[in-house]
């Protein structure tokens, strides 16, 4: 049931924080270097520094992280979904088993994505 | 609603006729955001992003370009059925269910319109010059 709901909530996070962060971020690419990097200046990093920016870089690093954990536990829950359509998956040890290996593969896709992009940051 | 009788009360609030046709575009456009999505991650993560003419360079490539629109259509796509569950399933009472679906589809439909734009405006190079 967990796995269920999760799949709902990383779908409704993604369809509605993750496409209007991608629209932000596909604007501002095709609007220019300035609008571009005010948008990395507000989601990641602003040279300038500024109180305000300082606490919206950590929100949107925390959001970015939040997305990455909805698109691998929806990623991975739509595969089960679609193998539990061919009806396939439904006996109950089977079905506890996937969901199990479902949410901890979001866990640890999110985590190993993370530790790649930071050691390459560092 | 009706005229009193049984069967007015409950004409037209039945099924809508139109679940098979939903199922079914779920699932084709989630194999299709597996890969289109799938693409778009993996060069998120590999691209140099605090660089704009380097991601620009990246999004102008042709290929690069029709698979970002491709994930635009496919993505709203399969966001608007989803949506529409979320509102089917919580947004009890009639007005606020169609003003609901009303603002998911204008979202919907203007967010793809929106990223497709700004795709064209790269790829074709009427972006601000890098």
């Amino acid at each position: 049931m967990t796995v269920s709901i999760l799949h709902r909530v990383s779908g409704d996070g993604l369809a509605i924080v993750g496409a209007c962060m991608f629209l932000w971020w596909l604007g501002a690419l095709a609007s220019g270097p300035d609008a571009y990097a005010a948008f990395v200046a507000c989601v990641w990093n602003d040279p300038a520094g500024g109180a305000f920016h300082q606490v919206t870089n950590i929100l949107g690093k925390i959001v970015l992280v939040g997305l990455t954990w909805a698109f691998f536990q929806h990623l991975f829950s739509g595969l089960r979904h679609l193998v539990l359509d061919t009806g396939a998956g439904y006996e109950l040890k089977t079905n506890k088993l996937w969901s199990t290996v479902v949410m901890i593969s979001g866990v640890l896709a999110t985590a190993a994505t993370w530790l790649y992009i930071l050691a390459g940051a560092l | 609603m009706g005229n009193g009788t049984h069967l007015g009360k409950v004409r037209g609030l039945g099924s809508s006729g139109h679940g098979s046709q939903h199922w079914l575009q779920q699932r084709l456009t989630a194999l299709a955001n597996i890969l289109l999505v799938g693409f778009l991650f993996v060069s998120l993560v590999r691209l140099p992003l605090g660089d704009h003419a380097a991601v620009l360079r990246w999004a102008a490539n042709p290929t690069v370009a029709l698979a970002l629109m491709l994930m635009v259509v496919s993505v709203f796509w399969h966001l608007r059925l989803g949506l529409t569950v979320l509102i089917e399933d919580y947004a009890h009472g009639e007005a606020a269910r169609l003003f609901a679906l009303v603002v998911l589809n204008f979202y919907a439909i203007g967010g793809a319109a929106f990223g497709l734009f700004a795709i064209a405006r790269i790829a074709f190079g009427g972006g601000a010059p890098a």
